[in-house]
């Protein structure tokens, strides 16, 4: 029965709380778009993308209007683009980020995911030609999104890979130095990364996933904060149990909007994300969280201690409101897309020594963190082999996200605007990793990848 | 289907009025009001039945807004399943 504090505090938690859907994503399946002719298998990737995604706004836009609640953005994910580029070994990838683009402007979609290669192992037919794209695929197109996945718990780090994926953070940066390095926001570096996930712009459509179904990805920093704000003295155990019930109505939201759109479109419902996902917007940030727990500032000592508790208290609250929970959920901690990680970061207090440490407990990695843009690619590469390290050793899901300032150096920020924010250059350590780097190889799975 | 109706503002002359007006409109019958006034602030919530509306509900949502900025209120009108299922397990 519904009672008037329900109803006030629904409509509080999204009129001044920033309560919101982040994303509505649409995974697609391109696999039975694999022709040989390149032209024609871009012809059919945008004629599935377009016949499928096609309403995908609009039920967005309706469902937003019969519950009162914003959908951020309206997304797609994809089959990894390499599985289409190694059946036309001649032909030039780009051309697949240019009908994906295609497809986007068509659907009216924010984003499309999945201009990505999977080579934890190694690399297969159009692997390494697609990554070698990825500067100019990025360059040439706007909403396009694309992932590398370089290691997992199973298969250990692919140094091959780390290696190359310094190159192309790099260039990708160099080639979008005029607009801000916005390439390198679109490019993520992933250790174990998911199938299902809904969240840009590590999307990607698995294979194993179904020929097309509908994601949640929730959102609601700002409500958990506003929760604990009502409990100043409350102990550790009262504070995950505050989050738990949040973090249980934040998702039942996003259950509900997954089923709807699922019905609205005749799709199958796939996951609700429960992650928290920050933006720069006042009062929607992860780190505002951890400092209501009682730290002065996002980045001291204690951080990682609370996050870790913010990450376990938000899935469990989350996963017994939802029938299938799946992609990262978790806490995001994406640098310039969080107003406290920003002031954090100028301050000098959050560096990325402690963010790779909170790496360890949040539900991703090193995300949207600005470089100086002298960073040599061999050092980008060591970051991300740490990164993968971590998530390789304690079987979660990592990922990095760096973008170089090109031509600009520690003090000076970067401005992406929107829901990318803006992000001050952090400092790095000087020394050289480019031996460690050049060696090439792989570095072999963990014992405790040996379960069978 | 029900849906929730909030309206929160500076209390005038026939907001009530005006609110169920829009109501009658649509073919939405209204089952539950409940309504204060404090000091001169206007608070209603109200549960209405959508099943026989003879438009959009996203009609009815717009239309709801419009009145809203006209008389410079707040005013939410949501599906009931958002508060049953963030609410209820």
């Amino acid at each position: 029965m519904l009672n008037v504090y329900n109803i006030l505090e629904t409509i509080r938690m999204i009129q001044d709380e920033c309560l919101d859907i982040r994303t509505i994503t649409m995974g697609i399946s391109l696999l039975d778009c694999i022709d040989t002719d390149i032209d024609k298998a871009c012809e059919k990737v945008y004629e599935k993308i377009v016949n499928r995604a096609g309403r995908l706004v609009e039920a967005g836009q309706q469902i937003e209007k019969e519950y009162g609640i914003p959908i951020v953005n309206k997304r797609i994910s994809v089959t990894p683009i390499a599985m289409l580029a190694a059946a036309c070994p001649n032909g030039d990838p780009v051309k697949f980020a240019k009908a994906l683009q295609r497809a986007a402007d068509t659907c009216g979609v924010n984003f499309i995911g999945g201009y990505s290669a999977l080579v934890h192992k190694g690399f297969s037919a159009g692997d390494e030609a697609l990554i070698r794209s990825i500067p100019e695929a990025l360059d040439v197109t706007q909403n396009i999104c694309s992932s590398v996945n370089i290691g997992s718990t199973k298969s250990g780090i692919n140094m091959d890979a780390v290696k190359l994926m310094g190159q192309i953070v790099k260039q990708t940066a160099e080639r979008t130095a005029d607009r801000d390095c916005i390439g390198a926001a679109k490019l993520v570096v992933f250790c174990n990364a998911v199938e299902d996930n809904p969240f840009m712009a590590g999307a990607f459509h698995g294979v194993g996933e179904p020929d097309c179904e509908i994601h949640v990805g929730v959102s609601g920093p700002g409500v958990v904060r506003a929760a604990l704000t009502k409990y100043p003295d409350a102990s550790i155990n009262e504070i995950a149990d505050i989050i738990k019930k949040t973090a249980f109505k934040i998702t039942r939201m996003g259950q509900l909007v997954g089923a709807r759109a699922s019905e609205l479109l005749g799709v199958p419902f796939g996951i609700v994300d429960l992650s928290l996902a920050p933006t720069p917007a006042v009062g929607d940030s992860v780190a505002h969280i951890l400092e209501e727990m009682g730290l002065e500032m996002c980045g001291t000592h204690g951080t990682t201690a609370c996050l870790a508790m913010l990450n376990d208290a938000v899935k469990k609250g989350g996963v017994m409101a939802s029938s299938t929970v799946g992609g990262l959920s978790g806490a995001f901690i994406p640098v310039s897309e969080d107003a406290g990680m920003i002031d954090a970061a100028v301050d000098g207090v959050l560096t990325l020594e402690k963010l790779e440490a909170m790496t360890a407990v949040c539900s991703v990695g090193l995300d949207m963190i600005v470089v100086p843009g002298d960073i040599t690619p061999e050092t980008i590469s060591a970051i991300i082999a740490d990164e993968a390290a971590i998530g390789m050793v304690n079987t979660k899901t990592t990922a990095v996200r760096l973008i170089p300032a090109i031509g600009k150096k520690e003090g000076e920020t970067l401005e992406f605007g929107g829901l990318l924010g803006s992000g001050p250059v952090m400092p790095i350590r000087d020394k050289s990793a480019a031996k460690f780097i050049n060696r090439g190889g792989r570095i072999p799975a963990p014992m405790h990848s040996l379960k069978n | 289907m029900r849906a929730v109706v909030t309206v929160i503002g500076k209390d005038t002359v026939g907001i009530l009025h005006k609110v169920s007006g829009i109501c009658a409109e649509y073919n939405v019958n209204v089952i539950e009001v409940t309504q204060s006034v404090l000091q001169d602030m206007f608070a209603m919530i109200m549960l209405v039945d959508i099943t026989g509306i003879n438009a959009d509900f996203a009609k009815l949502v717009d239309s709801m807004d419009s009145l809203g900025s006209q008389l410079g209120l707040s005013i939410h009108t949501m599906h009931e399943d958002i508060f049953n299922s963030m609410h209820s397990v």
